[in-house]
């Protein structure tokens, strides 16, 4: 277990070698969150420009949903001011709700569009909600290296799991897990 | 294997962060290193009140109405709860970058600047945005390699960027920024109204009393009132006018931090672009906008290095090598230039006018903008 842990960590480490492409924040609009639509020429040989566009654009669109100010947003704090904000140890806030999508929206559109064209999009939340950072893997491995994305995240959420005893990282463990499952048969 | 992992003492990412903050119950509370100040803060708040309800409230709940004490009570909670709130809480630090994204942040730069010549000092490294149909220069941070989002400025004393920097507040023991901005000012409105409330009592209290028993016997029988008095006194002054001085602030929808620089004023500069140029939207927009989450991951578990040896003994943390998503960046390569100045190192003559009332009292002078906030944080500070 400890030799593949880490072997699995070695080729993460020559994964993150590889090129990586960074969008950058759009301020036009003022400090909501917003990624620059504009095409990178890094991409250009790997991807459509309209399939890399339509990406953005629906994160931008996540993004201006959960920071929203309407009659939602102010009946969400109205009602956490009165409760002293102590709503909010049991309900989710709609912000982190609508990350979750993102961070589910993120995946698929790994799984399905940039995996077979040899990238990897990273969830901006990790760096900061700075940049969307995407990971150029050499085509050929680009399947070893989304296993081994895939099984470091496994085993990151097990070592969780045995520290935290929260349900919902038991259900990261058994999402992961499936999706590691997906690979490897699509692999073959 | 599941008895080994549990014998095994997990790292999280708060372990690791770079800038100068505490953490407490395994990465939940996050404040700066000096807590000396928000010590006193609370003792002043928790003992002016056990007074309150020590003296003045037995009589007042007999001769006046139970509701008084009650209401005190919730109104002391509901200000321990925004103080708590708003010192524990991550204000909206921005994580360092990471090698990569420095290095092609260097890459663009110098693409930009072109060849500078042997001799010449290279450009300010400046990025001009266009937001709302103004130009706002964004500054690099050479402590985070980050180019600092609008609003955003690095606080020396916690040494961290923070978004949307309001300014650092030694008696709240935090910086105060996106996140916890409305905590505060929750907090000072309420701790207005607390030491009005307080205040009044107590003079009406000494009133009743004096009519019966005279005025020095009154004195005499309750000494906790004149500390009260006394402290609300002082207090009040300097709370009520930086309640005053933020409502200010979030009717035009600027920071104390663009307020002391003088961002948005004066005939040439840019006019605020965030402002919505309404009153009630500036407020809701501050107020009842989207609660922010934290993008610093402080209770995520950081990968172990698998070469480290015994993993069974507990009271050794492995280290880590490699992970990428905790922020590893370490100060070392960083050029010898001298980080931002906060704002509370800023000029004591800005702002003052601002303030309604700028009496510089030793005993509660707040964290705002005048002539005290410098000489209270240098002390605070050593």
């Amino acid at each position: 277990m400890a030799t593949e842990f880490h072997n699995l960590q070695e080729l993460r480490h020559s994964a993150s070698l590889a090129n990586k492409v960074f969008i950058q924040r759009d301020y036009t609009d003022g400090t909501v969150c917003k990624f620059q639509t504009k095409f990178p020429s890094e991409l250009d040989s790997r991807i459509e420009r309209t399939l890399f566009e339509d990406t953005v654009k629906t994160l931008n669109n996540y993004y201006a949903e959960a920071e929203k100010i309407g009659g939602q947003s102010y009946l969400e704090g109205c009602l956490a001011c009165l409760t002293v904000y102590l709503i909010f140890l049991c309900i989710e806030t709609r912000y982190e709700k609508v990350l979750k999508k993102i961070s589910r929206y993120i995946q698929e559109q790994n799984e399905k569009i940039y995996a077979p064209r040899g990238l990897l999009i990273t969830d901006p939340i990790e760096r900061g909600m700075r940049v969307v950072s995407l990971k150029k893997y050499k085509l050929l491995k680009s399947v070893c290296m989304r296993i081994v994305d895939q099984a470091v995240r496994v085993l990151a959420a097990v070592q969780l799991a045995a520290v935290d005893d929260r349900s919902n990282t038991h259900c990261n463990i058994h999402r992961s897990s499936s999706s590691l499952a997906h690979i490897c048969l699509d692999a073959h | 294997m599941s008895a080994v992992m549990i014998a095994r003492k997990v790292t999280r990412k708060w372990e690791k962060l770079p800038g100068k903050n505490t953490f407490c119950c395994d990465g939940r509370v996050m404040m700066a290193r000096q807590k000396g100040v928000f010590y006193l803060t609370l003792f002043l708040i928790i003992g002016t009140c056990s007074l309150f309800f020590g003296f003045e409230c037995p009589y007042l709940a007999v001769h006046l109405s139970p509701a008084i004490p009650v209401f005190a009570v919730l109104l002391f909670l509901f200000v321990m709860a925004m103080l708590l709130k708003t010192s524990f809480s991550d204000p909206g630090v921005l994580p360092r970058a990471l090698p990569e994204e420095a290095s092609f942040i260097e890459m663009e730069i110098e693409a930009a600047n072109g060849n500078v010549l042997a001799g010449q000092r290279p450009p300010p490294r400046i990025r001009n945005v266009q937001i709302n149909n103004q130009i706002v220069k964004l500054k690099y941070c050479y402590t985070c390699k980050i180019f600092r989002p609008p609003r955003a400025s690095h606080c020396s004393i916690c040494d961290n960027c923070v978004d949307r920097f309001d300014h650092h507040c030694p008696w709240v023991g935090n910086c105060v920024g996106k996140r916890n901005y409305r905590y505060f000012y929750l907090f000072t409105l309420s701790l207005s109204l607390l030491t009005i409330y307080i205040f009044s009592f107590d003079i009406v209290h000494v009133v009743l009393r004096s009519v019966d028993s005279g005025f020095v016997n009154t004195l005499k029988e309750t000494p906790g009132t004149v500390l009260e008095v006394l402290v609300c006194f002082f207090t009040l002054w300097s709370v009520v006018g930086l309640t005053g001085f933020h409502t200010y602030l979030i009717s035009l929808n600027q920071t104390t931090n663009e307020d002391i620089k003088g961002s948005w004023s004066g005939k040439n500069r840019v006019q605020n672009p965030y402002s919505h140029k309404n009153i009630i939207k500036n407020c809701c927009e501050v107020l009842c906008g989207p609660t922010y989450p934290s993008v610093l991951d402080r209770r995520g578990v950081m990968s172990e290095d698998p070469s480290s040896p015994a993993p069974s003994v507990a009271s050794a943390a492995p280290t880590t090598k490699n992970c990428p998503p905790a922020p590893q960046t370490t100060k070392s390569t960083a050029p010898l230039i001298p980080n931002e100045h906060t704002p509370d190192e800023a000029k004591p003559s800005i702002g003052a006018g601002t303030q309604k009332t700028n009496s510089p009292k030793e005993e509660k002078p707040p964290s705002s903008p005048n002539a005290v906030a410098p000489v209270v944080i240098k002390e605070s500070a050593h």
